[in-house]
């Protein structure tokens, strides 16, 4: 994209022609609390001065080792990740979708659908969207559309709270009832006999968590077979390094998932101070037409040559304004990108060797820090790479010690679920050795 | 100019509609709306059973860069959908008149005359085109 510098009176001809007065009248519509403050930078500065003052303060930050998940996960990245993702034909291209001029970013986003629909058991995959809560909102009014004889979706307290509270407000204006289905404290679990409790067709859709927020692996096949019974369209909301290892939602119980959502950040995205992530969204082919998002096809030209392009534009909402899909415009194609180039450098065997690797450390991890006294797992069963710790203080003060001594020790769940008590969310993935874990439960020890 | 059918009646926003012996008014695109359109890769039809108002949009047809609303000619319930255009839009390219979208029990089947002959509509094409 070129640089355009433009000067004060350029800005004033601008204002001009469009008859706002200020830039601030310009942006009048947005709250003044929502805008952006000055920078808390000196004034006058030389690029050489900046770069100085901006080291020095980001050198203030200390590296902690990280334990934490919760959504967001430390993977290791091939370095030739970024080095092709960040090639200038991929990285600085705006809406590359035209197809006479973009053949290689369509064929990218056509190889991440392939990749991603078969990751997922399922038969289509759009080119991406936000980050995986409001693929799950876009999950939801999705399957709505697809199945539109209630409004009511059941979406259980195990589900990420950040994910639904983005999905309740997302969604929450449009007569939608989220119901929520209750934690059973005995198990971390959704009990599949909870569902019996719903009348037959009274229910338009299930979200089913796999692995759940806990990290606990749900009974997807039973769930599955019990919300196809109740004429729901059923919902996988996964972990696509977990999906390497698991039963993809595609083949959950008799039927399978009718959609998959989810975070793509775990598939070659870093921890970055929370984004850009992206979020994923397949689907049965019979619902593709209910599919919000890009859609990128082959097919031969005139000559019979090979092609990308997109298709199914009439769901999209330059054609269909209000009647669109979704009216959320914006993918990742950057981030969609960096996921194919990742899981095509990896190969789905490396990904299941992550898989196992993340879920083993995990195992040690738990094994390691139960055995500090006054330490618990909240919940048994089987898990993927992460768990629910009980402590016997209360979970911030308890990783304020740990981060004095290096460790991003995981997530406080007192907040999101007061009936847990102490409750700290841990997870390790590939990156941490046994050196890391035997520091975390050192650290730990000395912090209680 | 397109195929015209004289059986017809027409509505300036390209719909036909057939009155059938049995009172009933089936109701298609015309020919001239599927060639503006081109190929078409989706029709949403309406709900049988739902009441609709003249003139008020009721079903989509969707081709590879428009999607269209479908205006009901006449006031009435939906009898039936065509649920062969479900995996079959492209009938209605192939022929318009043929491949009707749905039928309404009108509540007054005097709304017809309201609608075009076929000079009417011939007409409302011409200038549209």
């Amino acid at each position: 994209m070129a640089f355009t510098p433009h000067t004060e009176s350029d800005v004033r001809e601008m204002l001009a022609a469009i008859g706002a007065a200020s830039l601030n009248e310009l942006f009048d519509e947005i709250p003044e609390n929502l805008r952006a403050g000055p920078l808390q930078l000196a004034d006058g500065l030389s690029e050489m001065e900046t770069v100085r003052h901006l080291r020095g303060r980001a050198a203030q930050n200390r590296p902690l080792t990280c334990f934490a998940g919760a959504g967001a996960y430390e993977h290791y990245i091939p370095a030739a990740v970024w080095e092709i993702a960040q090639r200038g034909e991929f990285y600085s291209a705006y809406t590359p979708y035209q197809p006479e001029a973009s053949q290689g970013t369509l064929q990218v986003l056509y190889e991440f659908q392939t990749m991603m629909a078969s990751l997922m058991g399922l038969d289509v995959s759009n080119a991406s969207l936000y980050d995986g809560a409001s693929a799950l909102a876009e999950a939801i009014l999705m399957a709505l559309r697809a199945n539109p004889k209630t409004r009511r979706v059941l979406i259980p307290k195990t589900v990420n709270p950040i994910y639904r509270r983005v999905a309740a407000t997302l969604i929450g204006r449009q007569g939608i009832e989220l119901q929520e289905l209750p934690l059973d404290p005995a198990t971390g679990r959704m009990a599949p006999e909870t569902l019996d409790g719903f009348e037959p067709g009274s229910v338009g859709a299930v979200v089913i968590p796999q692995p759940n927020y806990f990290g606990l692996l749900e009974d997807a096949d039973a769930l599955t077979d019990a919300s196809h019974r109740l004429g729901a369209l059923v919902i996988g909301l996964v972990t696509p390094v977990a999906t390497a290892l698991l039963q993809p939602p595609g083949t959950w119980g008799e039927q399978g998932a009718d959609i998959a959502c989810g975070d793509g950040q775990p598939l070659g995205a870093p921890l970055s101070g929370g984004g850009p992530y992206f979020g994923f969204l397949c689907c049965r082919q019979q619902w593709v037409h209910h599919l919000p998002g890009r859609l990128v096809g082959a097919t031969t030209d005139l000559e019979g040559k090979p092609g990308f392009t997109l298709t199914l534009q009439a769901r999209e909402q330059h054609i269909r304004r209000g009647k669109a899909t979704s009216n959320i415009c914006t993918n990742q194609g950057l981030m969609a990108t960096a996921a194919t180039i990742h899981m095509a450098l990896l190969g789905p065997d490396g990904l299941r060797r992550v898989a196992l690797q993340c879920h083993e450390n995990t195992r040690k991890l738990r094994d390691r820090l139960c055995a500090v006294p006054g330490v618990e797992a909240v919940f048994q069963g089987p898990f993927f790479h992460e768990t629910a710790l009980r402590l016997p203080r209360p979970a911030g003060e308890v990783l304020a010690g740990l981060a004095e001594r290096g460790i991003l020790g995981g997530c406080d769940l007192s907040g999101d679920y007061p009936e847990l008590g102490n409750g700290l969310l841990v997870c390790v993935t590939e990156m941490r050795s046994d050196e890391d874990i035997e520091a975390y439960a050192q650290a730990l020890t000395d912090t209680l | 100019m397109s195929n015209l059918p004289s059986n017809l009646k027409y509505a300036k926003s390209h719909e036909w509609a057939l009155a059938e012996n049995d009172g009933t008014v089936r109701v298609g695109i015309t020919d001239f709306a599927q060639q503006q359109l081109g190929d078409l890769v989706y029709v949403e039809l309406p709900a049988v059973g739902a009441q609709v108002k003249a003139g008020s949009a009721c079903a989509v047809v969707e081709s590879v860069k428009a999607a269209s609303d479908i205006y009901s000619p006449v006031s009435g319930e939906i009898i039936e959908a065509n649920a062969a255009l479900k995996d079959a839009p492209e009938a209605v390219n192939q022929d318009a008149y043929a491949a009707w979208l749905f039928r309404v029990r009108p509540a007054d089947l005097s709304e017809l005359d309201a609608l075009l002959d076929a000079a009417g509509y011939q007409a409302v094409a011409e200038a549209a085109d």
